[in-house]
């Protein structure tokens, strides 16, 4: 009753606040068009287009080995991953078998790329929320698997390493070892980053209950990757689909129910110890044989449609390539995670303070390049 | 250095405040004699700015594993001055559709409220502008005008961020106010004095007030060290100007040596909450254990210095470890826990006192 009172005495106003294309949580150009009352939310609006760079449209231009330089754009932090489903589409239209040495190094350089990934989100995250050191503990543990990238392809981002067929060269003679190394790093830094982070309270207080998805939801809105694991939506590729060389490796879909900001924060976590895992397995026993099967020097794909998913470090990333027999896709379309992703945050940040919203981006790890492309 | 000049011989103070007055008359002497106490203090406010900021950036480098800045002079001495210089050159922008008059005053609230704060500090026994009876209370009260400044200054921004950054401010020093305020009448029920002279002096005999008033006098540093981090709207408090929320706060619209303004404020407001809780926690300018009583010349304001030192580099520990929390995280916190707990502490101070159970 009181209550009632009090808002029929004060009037409030809903107002609109531009967030982005120029801010700091954004982590790109992304622009939010909030309408707040207060520092409630009242809806999120997200516009898109400030990077786009109509690759699905450059990719008619180009030829299928070009597409693969293409890709790395678009999600710039598991553009390994990228590469690996367009060259993975492109086999599976031409019915090449690549050999076990392609795939076994394919999932290695795949779970490292996804390492780095998850290792700069976590840095993120904690920035995101307001604790700046994470940033700094991530980015020392990120940076060996540049230099490991680096040794073996020269690129530390936007790699190239895949080709249609196999790999553009063999590893270096050091990768064994050095990825060997960071493994036995890595694994006691984790424990350091729930020591920092995880178990604090404050950051515990700030994720729990917050931004929560139901399964439900994240089936209908097409949610993937880490974001629909928290919500016990199990949506694991390399699970369900498995490629390259994920059948023969034992590893567990991390998997949460709660559906809330933590949940995605564990999921993870602990697919980063996932990812350890399978590199444990794969990397004492990459088999000898051909690097790269022999492809004509111009690829023209069968007529047809083909369709490749893989599991990208944000979720299922899907490439769809329409071919008429040229030597040029007729039509690619790229199935991103972030973009799905993206459609369900006003569901969930509705109602909830400017702060939680900030927090539940920052569980989603947007990256703007792959939802815009 | 401002020991030097301060501490080791009173009598050149003495002799500078004599020859002023046997050159001019009397008025005329005094006024110059405030001038220039003014001019030491206002020397002192920026020296002790510019080197807090390059502490924090120091105490973050390592923290953060990093080097921190260590360009500029040896050990990166001069990286703030040089910083100084360039906000001092840089140009004053500002959107069109300010409130120009309240956007210009702002900055000055903030400063001028920290600088009146610091007037009363008890450097050392000799080393003390203006010591008044009720010293802990006015420095209370003057360090909380800050805050108008920064609500004043976030609302003639014109600017949304600016604006939401402001309100969460005047939330956050209401609430946090109570508990700083209740934590130190802890305290003073101990000592049965404002004055921070005698605060300090209390404690040369019975030990330092953290150890007299065992049980409740930590509960109440510990209250302390929590609101005045809040009073001061640094991490894991800084709701103010989060940056992943608000781009920059209340100042995102204020640059050059206006922005500076409010920058310096923060850490001399660090540094006042520092030495508020030296002085009533921890014996303000007195050595540990008195081992430094018997040597004279011995500069008590180093003891008060480092002492200062280490609760500030305890406040930046704060900052560099947690995250922040949401506002209304921040609400309850002071509301539900916070002032409950206060005021129990407080009631078992009073216990422990009149049943004179103090050490």
């Amino acid at each position: 009753m009181a209550d009632q009172e009090l808002e029929t005495k004060i009037k409030t106003e809903e107002y609109f606040v531009n967030m982005g294309p120029q801010h700091p949580a954004a982590h790109g150009v992304l622009r939010l068009l909030l309408t707040i009352d207060g520092e409630i939310i009242k809806n999120v609006e997200p516009d898109l287009g400030y990077i786009h760079r109509s690759i699905e449209k450059m990719c008619e231009r180009d030829s299928y080995q070009q597409i693969v330089h293409l890709t790395d754009r678009m999600d710039y932090l598991s553009s390994n991953i990228n590469n690996e489903a367009v060259c993975l589409a492109v086999e599976k239209a031409l019915e090449i078998e690549v050999s076990d040495r392609v795939k076994v190094i394919r999932t290695i350089i795949s779970e490292l790329t996804r390492i780095a990934s998850h290792c700069l989100w976590w840095g993120v995250m904690g920035m995101d929320l307001g604790a700046l050191t994470t940033y700094f503990y991530a980015f020392r543990d990120r940076e060996y698997i540049n230099d490991i990238f680096e040794e073996t392809c020269g690129a530390r981002l936007t790699m190239n390493y895949n080709a249609p067929g196999g790999l553009m060269f063999d590893i270096h003679p050091n990768f064994v070892k050095r990825t060997k190394d960071f493994i036995k790093h890595f694994k006691t830094k984790i424990p350091e980053y729930d020591r920092l982070v995880t178990g604090n309270v404050i950051f515990q207080k700030r994720t729990k209950g917050v931004g929560v998805l139901t399964k439900e939801d994240a089936i209908s809105y097409g949610v993937t990757g880490p974001v629909a694991r928290g919500s016990g939506l199990s949506s694991d590729v390399r699970k369900l689909h498995p490629y390259s060389a994920y059948d023969r490796v034992d590893f567990k879909e991390a998997l949460l129910t709660a559906g809330d900001t933590f949940a995605r924060y564990e999921v993870r976590i602990m697919e980063l110890w996932e990812s350890i895992s399978i590199i444990e397995q794969l990397i004492d026993n990459i088999p000898e044989g051909e690097i790269k099967a022999t492809t004509k020097a111009v690829i023209k794909l069968p007529k047809g449609e083909y369709y490749q998913r893989v599991e990208a470090a944000r979720g299922e990333l899907g490439v769809y390539i329409n071919s008429t027999g040229t030597k040029n896709p007729y039509r690619v379309k790229f199935r991103s995670p972030g973009f799905s992703n993206l459609s369900v945050l006003n569901h969930i940040t509705k109602g909830s303070k400017i702060a939680d919203l900030v927090a539940t981006m920052a569980s989603f790890d947007f990256v703007i390049p792959d939802i815009d492309r | 250095m401002n020991f030097l000049i301060m501490n080791i011989p009173l009598n050149i103070t003495s002799t500078i405040h004599d020859w002023i007055y046997s050159i001019m008359p009397e008025t005329a002497a005094s006024i110059t004699i405030m001038v220039l106490i003014a001019v030491i203090y206002l020397a002192l406010f920026a020296i002790i700015g510019l080197y807090l900021v390059l502490l924090e950036r120091k105490v973050a480098a390592w923290f953060q594993l990093r080097l921190g800045p260590n360009r500029v002079g040896p050990w990166g001495i001069f990286q703030t001055i040089a910083d100084a210089l360039k906000l001092v050159s840089k140009e004053l922008t500002s959107n069109d559709r300010i409130d120009k008059f309240l956007y210009n005053l702002a900055p000055y609230f903030v400063i001028v409220s920290t600088l009146i704060g610091i007037s009363v500090f008890p450097f050392s026994k000799q080393f003390q502008a203006f010591d008044i009876n009720i010293g802990l209370f006015f420095l209370f009260a003057v360090s909380s005008i800050g805050v108008i400044g920064i609500l004043v200054g976030g609302w003639a921004s014109n600017n949304k961020f600016a604006l939401i950054g402001a309100m969460r401010s005047g939330l956050q020093t209401i609430s946090y106010e109570l508990s700083v305020g209740l934590s130190l009448l802890t305290m003073v029920l101990l000592t049965g004095t404002l004055q921070l002279s005698e605060i300090i002096e209390v404690q040369r005999t019975g030990g330092w007030l953290i150890l007299q008033g065992h049980i409740p006098a930590i509960i109440a540093f510990m209250i302390f060290m929590i609101a005045g981090t809040a009073e001061t709207n640094r991490a894991p408090f800084d709701l103010v100007e989060a940056e992943s929320e608000l781009g920059a706060g209340f100042h995102t619209e204020y640059s050059g040596m206006k922005f500076a303004y409010f920058f310096l404020a923060e850490f001399i407001n660090m540094f006042i909450i520092a030495s508020i809780a030296v002085v009533v926690f921890f014996g303000g300018w007195l050595s540990p254990f008195g081992i430094t009583d018997g040597i004279t010349w011995f500069p008590e304001v180093l003891w008060f210095l480092i002492k200062v030192v280490m609760i500030i580099i305890l406040m930046m520990w704060f900052r560099w470890t947690f995250p922040r929390l949401r506002v209304d995280q921040l609400l309850t916190l002071e509301w539900k826990y916070l002032l409950p707990i206060n005021l129990a502490n407080l009631m078992f101070m009073a216990v422990i006192i009149w049943m004179n159970w103090t050490i």
